[in-house]
Parts: C-alpha cells; structure tokens; sequence
C-alpha cells in the first residue's frame, strides 16, 4: 500500500447467548457510542462513510436500509453493507480510506443468532437446485470437512479437542467472551455428537452482539490517537462453491489469501514474524486447518501445532487470547471482532489477555460452507 | 427509588417464502434425463479435462462455456460423509441418517447426497456406493433416493 491506513478505536458489545433486551440495530448503537466517546470523534464532522456488516436473513429483514442507517449516522449520508463475514466491511473501509476520498470511516458489524435457528438460514447457502432441499448446513458441512480432514492427515479428536480447552481457557482473561471455563479433553469428548465427528462443544455456540472501529488515513490517525495500528497486508480468496469440487481437507483459497496478505505486509515466515493471531474457527477442528492454510506449520500438521503447546498462551505464537469464536462471537461480528483483537493488542491493550510486546498480528474472517471465502489481515503497531 | 424491571418483550414472526427457480437449460436436460431414464449426466470441460458434477454452464477454473454432456456412472467412491444427529425441519428425513459426497465413476467432483441401506456405525472414507433411483420421480435430486453400500 502507497498510503498508511490505521485503526484508531474499536468497541465490542459482551457476547451473550441472548440478548432479547435490545434490538440489534440498538447493540450497534451501544458500540458506536461507545467507540465515538473513546476516539472523541463526532459522527458528523469526522466521519465520512460506514461500512456495515449483516446478514438481512438473519435480521429477519428483506431491505438492508432498515434502520442500521439511524444508529451509524448514514441518515442523509452513504453508508454500505456488506453481506460477509466483517472482516470484508474492514476491506472496503479500508479501500475507502485509500481512495483519498474519506479520511475517516468506521466499521460496524452485527448479529443476534438468537433470533433465529442458525441452521435453517444456513441452509440457504446451499445451491437451491441440487443440495439445498437435501438439508445440509454449516454444521453438517463442516462435520464433512472434519471427517475429510481427519482422515487424510490423521488429525484425532483428541488434539480437536485441545482447541476446545485452549479457547475456553482463553477466554477468562476476556471480558467480552460468552463461554469461559476450564475444561477437559475429556469432557469435551463427551459431549453429545451433533454429525460426527463435531460433537456440541466442537461448535462456537449460539451469540449475539456487535462491534466497532474506525479506520483513518495517515495524517488524520496521527491527529486521533498516538497508538494508530497500522493495517500492514491485506488478502481474500474464493475457494469453490461446491464442497464435492474441493477436497475438503485442505485448503487452499486461504493459502492464497495468507500468502497475499503476507506478500503486502513483507512478511516471509509467518510463524517467526507474527506475534499473536486471532482467527476465525467456528468449529474446533477449522483452527488446526488454518493454521495449516496460514503457512504456521506444514499441510496435516495443525495437530502437531496445538500438541506442542505453540498457539497457547506463552506459546511461540499465541492464537486466539480472546477465546475466539467457540468462547462466543455471532457470524459477520466475529471478524471485526478478531481485527479489534488484534488492534487491542497492538496497542498493548488487552488486558489479562495481552501478549507482552506483540508488534505485529494477524485477524482472519471466513464466510460460507467450510471456510470457502477467507481473509487475512496483517496489522502492526 | 427502587428500580422497576420491566419484562423484554419479543414478538414471534414467521415466515415463508415459496421461492420459484428457474432449472435453465443445463437443470433441466440434467433433471429431465433423471426423472425419465434414470440417466445422471456431468458436464465436461476439455480444455481443463475435468468432468463436473454437478452439472453448470460454465467451468470455474477456465472459465469456458461448457456444452460437452457426459453420461456418468451410478456407482461411486465416497469421498467423505457425516451421520447426523440432531433435528431440522429442512432434512429430508429423520436423524440419525448419513449424508455422503459421492465422486460417480467418470465424473471429476463429488455430489453432497444421502447414504442409505446402511449401518451408520460402519461407513468409511472410500467406499464404493450406488445410487438408489426412486419409483415414481419429480426431476429433482431426490429422484435419487440415496446412495447404498455395494
């Protein structure tokens, strides 16, 4: 990039199984509040565009304008949605910063799972022609990577498992995360079988809430705050839509979208460069296979990888402080969330979950059955 | 003053939405040689030599209109599968069942469908399957009315 983009704030709500007190448009609100009295930017005179992040299906909506545009201040204003993950929406803001035509543009993503059954909405990202009203979702499709996965390269449920225990572990240094506990290998294994080999505690649970940032150009962050974090790589790609014209057990779309993020940012070897991760597994076993993907060890060896103890805390490469998503975090939200993760720790502002002097770290959001659509963010301080 | 809880109010509203979709020329000739002669057609690229399946119109790699009709096997090699065990208005039929992606012999991708007439706690990576064609059919899919072990 010929231009420096920095993130200059961020606010997440508390993930929760439930949050039948608010609206979702009036959880984005709280976040935007909140992310405009920290930065103390005006939403009229600092702002220039919003980037929202959503899913109309889940919202129980059938027009994006509806009222997300009130509590982002895009009333007699643009604002633009994104349909994917929010890790997209940070992509667009971003390209929007770069324009040169906005010097400040914030991001929100939102989402209450609650609201509905996931797996009847997800149903409708299959193909209505030929597996649709065969009556797959993300669970059963990822129950199909995982026993592809597994097989290929020998992954066991054991070191699935470990994932579990790690993230939950995790996720009591975390004030936002929804599930926080110590937990056994054991107990994990025991949990009721959804569509083998994934089992409950495999899944990130049912989650509302929102999240927040700002992304600023060069001059105007340097105005803002003294701890910009810069937005150093940034990279996407589409695998193939069919899971039958893939194999399942690799995945390439996010070894591409890693290496052009990493070709961006300058970095050569991911796992010596990267200081902290927060990325984005919706089911135990995707962590072990991006990691794999993200170049952080060799095709089937992300078992390896978490029986080394590398991706814990104090590990060679810490990944997901925060607990990620199996410790609570809804669709679209979960990828800004994990950039907010990361700018946190950038900032050296994570708290009891902070990794000591982590300088430069990595965000990553997928979209679609499987991790089809990936990216992958470099940020530094 | 002592805080006054008021109860969150939720409003339930369902929804339905009986969608129309067009087959298209590749749909239908690939739905219509089911339904009536229990034939399973893939499309072929040649300039890729990939033969896909399901059927489309245009090859995602090389992006070539794609015209070349294949007539495939009704055996196959599954290529990995699940059984499931929990309960959604959109399966097609009651857990516990399997679902299978199944590569048909002569075809290049596999198809996401059901396993049937078989032991769900004996289904492995590999395995040689065959497709179940039902009596009476619709032009859909479910014309198959799954995959069984051979």
């Amino acid at each position: 990039m010929n231009q420096r983009v920095a993130i200059v704030g961020v606010a997440q709500t508390r993930y929760q199984s439930s949050r039948d007190d608010a609206r979702v448009f009036e959880l984005t609100f709280e976040v935007v509040e909140r992310l405009l009295d920290e930065t103390g930017l005006s939403i009229w005179k600092d702002i220039n565009a919003v980037v929202s992040s959503g899913d109309d299906y889940v919202d129980g909506k059938g027009i994006s304008n509806d009222q997300i545009t009130e509590v982002v201040g895009a009333q007699y204003r643009a604002e633009h949605k994104v349909a994917a993950d929010g890790a997209f929406a940070v992509r667009y803001a971003l390209l929007q910063v770069l324009s040169g035509h906005h010097d400040a543009v914030m991001v929100t993503a939102h989402c209450k799972e609650s609201m509905i059954d996931q797996n009847l909405i997800n149903n409708l990202a299959f193909d209505p022609l030929y597996q649709r009203y065969l009556g797959f979702d993300l669970v059963s499709a990822a129950a199909l990577q995982a026993q592809r996965y597994m097989h290929k390269y020998g992954i066991t449920p054991e070191q699935c498992a470990k994932v579990v225990v790690k993230s939950l572990k995790n996720a009591k240094n975390n004030p936002y995360a929804q599930v926080a506990q110590d937990i056994t290998i054991e107990e994990v294994l025991r949990s009721p079988l959804l569509a083998d080999p994934i089992r409950t505690l495999d899944c990130k649970p049912v989650s509302d809430g929102a999240c927040a940032l700002i992304l600023a150009s060069e001059q105007k962050a340097k105005r803002i705050t003294d701890k910009p974090v810069w937005i150093k790589g940034i990279g996407s790609c589409y695998d193939a839509f069919y899971l039958g014209d893939r194999d399942l057990a690799d995945c390439d779309s996010l070894v591409v979208a890693a290496q052009r993020a990493y070709k961006m940012a300058g970095i050569n070897n991911p796992r010596n460069e990267i200081d902290v991760a927060e990325i984005s597994g919706e089911f135990s076993y995707q962590e072990l296979l991006w990691y794999e993907g993200l170049g952080l060890c060799g095709r089937g060896e992300g078992g390896k990888l978490i029986d080394q103890g590398v991706t814990k805390m104090g590990g060679e490469l810490p990944v997901n402080p925060s607990g990620g998503l199996l410790s609570g975090c809804p669709h679209h939200v979960a990828g800004v969330a994990r950039v907010a993760e990361v700018a946190l720790q950038m900032r050296g502002e994570a708290g009891a979950r902070q990794v000591p002097g982590a300088k430069t770290g990595l965000a990553h959001g997928i979209t679609g059955p499987c991790g089809q659509l990936q990216c992958v963010i470099i940020l530094g301080s | 003053m002592k805080r006054e809880e008021t109860e969150a109010f939720v409003l339930a509203q369902p929804y339905s939405a009986p969608y129309e979709h067009a087959t298209g020329p590749v749909g239908t000739r690939f739905f219509t040689e089911l339904r009536d002669n229990q034939k399973i057609l893939g499309m072929k690229c040649s300039g890729c030599n990939i033969v896909y399946m399901p059927p489309r119109s245009t090859c995602p790699r090389c992006f070539a209109k794609l015209e070349e009709w294949v007539e495939l096997g009704d055996e196959g090699t599954l290529l990995t599968y699940t059984v499931v065990r929990y309960h959604e208005p959109t399966h097609p039929t009651d857990a516990p069942f399997a679902y299978g992606i199944i590569k048909l012999d002569g075809a290049d991708t596999g198809i996401g469908h059901l396993l049937g007439e078989v032991d769900l706690k004996n289904i492995s990576i590999g395995m040689r399957v065959k497709a179940v064609f039902k009596e009476e059919r619709e032009g859909n899919l479910l014309d198959i009315k799954y995959f069984k072990p051979i």
